[in-house]
């Protein structure tokens, strides 16, 4: 494979399974391979591909996609198609073929669509990690080039599984400006607090779309890096907690992210529960709350009579 | 299968050698003890010729290793990089060799279809995790090399920093050469630990040579040099090495 690019166009037959794919046009190519847009012949269907000279990488991606898949409710990754091996003049190139997303890069998105997306996706992101922390895993490489916002409904979704990792086990492939190892601030030990440090640094690089490089490291350098632009100011506590590994899971990540939600919908409030009591903002919530179970008690009241009206001859 | 013991040497270089042994030779004898030989051809601005970067290619071939060539500032991310995909490789070759035994001569993981492969993949993964693993790094500081020393610092805290993430035990030296007479010279005595690492040059004489040959030959003497030691504290049998099951 000495270059992949060349293939567009090609048919790919599978040694073992004996399906055809017609590999379309590359949509990216990292470190270990090569992502194709291609269409299964017979059905048509529009699949992405990944080959790559390296088998050990195509088949311990398979393995994640597969426990991924067992994880019910997990809709994080691409889901999993076919794996088999492309036999071309000898030379024996091994590929998996997967769903594939169309969306929009995560970047590209917010820039279209705006800022005020940043929190719902970042939450969204947030409930995937949920579900594959349960089940054991760790995604690992998160960043916002492995990151698709598919269109109606709004969705993120992750498309390269190539660093999730089993619990406990070194991380196996990460990005330097999402690593908290690179900036000091932690070891590369997979676990659920190192895929949120990530998530706090893809919402610093929302703001820094060119990233920056590291000067000092540590905690200091980014802090000041929130600081100094008005929109992340607003994240600056969740982000620092989760930057610092205070976090354990990312459910409390993403109760402070809505948290957020709260401050913007009452924007007179927001200067004065600045700085004040932090019990206050909540006591604000739990208020909201009550609000929302009278609400429902009263829908459910209702409900009941009608059915028992229903029952009635 | 039980966690053996996978040596690497890492070498750090920015081009060619000019003295002493071929290295391409050495790193084949190195291979014959048992050490992988990985390279990493550094450049600044100056790009390597073609004849150091057939060198660097051949001693990753013949070292059964793998050679990168990067700018320096992509230096920690290679160096993690390169020692973690040749511990895959190595074990990946050990796991190919027990298939043989079982399935016969001919037959590798490629000729097993996707679903059993799969399985292997597991162990392999699981064995990349658990491996003790021994790195010993040799850094060319003749010339250019010395004023890229704080960058290569800084690679190899990066290493420990990604191994040491692993369940599996790791050590790691460090040596530079020329040293005095034209040797290679310690700087980090075998340690599970990098953070110790020194830096400051000892003076050096460096006269514009490179002898990279003689230095590999004088690493894999740092091996077999700990292992005797190894040898005196624990019995043979516990000691279980993966050339064992080569």
């Amino acid at each position: 494979m000495k270059n992949p690019f060349s293939l567009a166009g090609e048919t790919i037959a599978g040694k073992w399974h004996k399906n055809r794919y017609v590999l379309k046009k590359p949509l990216g190519r990292g470190a270990n391979g090569v992502v194709f847009l291609a269409a299964a012949l017979g059905s048509g269907r529009e699949v992405a591909v990944k080959m790559s000279g390296d088998n050990g990488t195509i088949i311990s991606e398979v393995n994640v996609l597969k426990s991924l898949a067992k994880a019910r409710g997990s809709i994080l990754g691409p889901s999993l198609l076919d794996v088999d091996d492309w036999v071309r003049d000898g030379e024996t190139v091994p590929f998996y073929v997967m769903e594939y997303i169309r969306g929009t890069h995560f970047l590209t998105f917010l820039k279209q669509r705006g800022y005020a997306w940043l929190p719902v996706l970042m939450i969204q992101l947030l409930t995937h990690l949920e579900g594959l922390h349960q089940n054991g895993w760790v995604f690992g490489d998160l960043k916002p080039d492995n990151l698709i916002v598919t269109d109606s409904p709004v969705k993120l979704r992750c498309i390269d599984v190539g660093g999730t990792t089993m619990q406990g086990r070194a991380i196996k492939e990460f990005t330097e400006f999402f690593d908290r190892g690179y900036w000091g601030l932690g070891n590369r030990k997979a676990e659920p607090a190192y895929d949120l440090f990530s998530v706090a640094m893809i919402i610093i690089n929302a703001y820094y779309p060119e990233r920056f490089p590291k000067r000092e490291g540590g905690l200091g350098q980014l802090k000041k890096a929130i600081r100094d632009k008005e929109g992340l100011r607003r994240y600056e506590s969740p982000l620092i907690r989760a930057l610092t590994g205070q976090y354990a899971a990312a459910g409390e990540m993403k109760r402070d992210l809505y948290a957020l939600y709260g401050q913007e919908r009452r924007p007179g409030e927001r200067r004065r529960s600045q700085g004040a009591n932090p019990a206050k903002t909540g006591d604000g919530k739990k208020g909201r709350m009550w609000e929302t179970v009278i609400v429902v008690l009263l829908i459910l009241g209702v409900y009941a009579l009608y059915i028992f009206q229903q029952i009635q001859p | 299968m039980r966690p053996g013991t996978i040596k690497q040497i890492l070498l750090i270089t920015d081009g060619c050698s000019n003295q002493g042994e071929d290295p391409v030779v050495m790193a084949a004898l190195a291979r014959e003890h048992g050490i992988t030989v990985n390279v990493i051809g550094v450049m600044e601005n100056d790009v390597i010729d073609d004849q150091g970067m057939r060198e660097i290619e051949g001693i990753a071939a013949n070292g059964g290793g793998i050679s990168q060539i990067v700018y320096a500032k992509q230096l920690a991310q290679t160096v993690q990089m390169v020692t973690r995909k040749a511990m895959t490789q190595t074990i990946q070759g050990i796991v190919n060799s027990e298939i043989q035994q079982i399935l016969g001569r001919d037959v590798t993981m490629e000729d097993l279809p996707p679903e059993k492969r799969s399985e292997i993949m597991e162990v392999v993964d699981e064995l990349n995790e658990t491996a003790n693993l021994e790195v010993l790094i040799l850094v060319d500081t003749s010339a250019s090399m010395k004023y890229k020393l704080p960058t290569v610092k800084e690679a190899l805290l990066d290493l420990s920093l990604s191994l040491n993430s692993r369940a599996g035990n790791n050590l790691f030296s460090l040596f530079i050469f020329p040293g005095k007479k034209n040797g290679i010279e310690k700087l980090l005595d075998w340690t599970p630990k990098m953070e110790s690492i020194n830096m400051l040059l000892p003076k050096l004489a460096s006269k514009g040579m490179t002898p990279t040959g003689p230095a590999i030959r004088e690493a894999i003497g740092q091996f077999n040099r700990k292992r005797s030691l190894i040898r005196g504290l624990l019995t043979r049998n516990d000691e279980g090495t993966f050339e064992e099951s080569v």
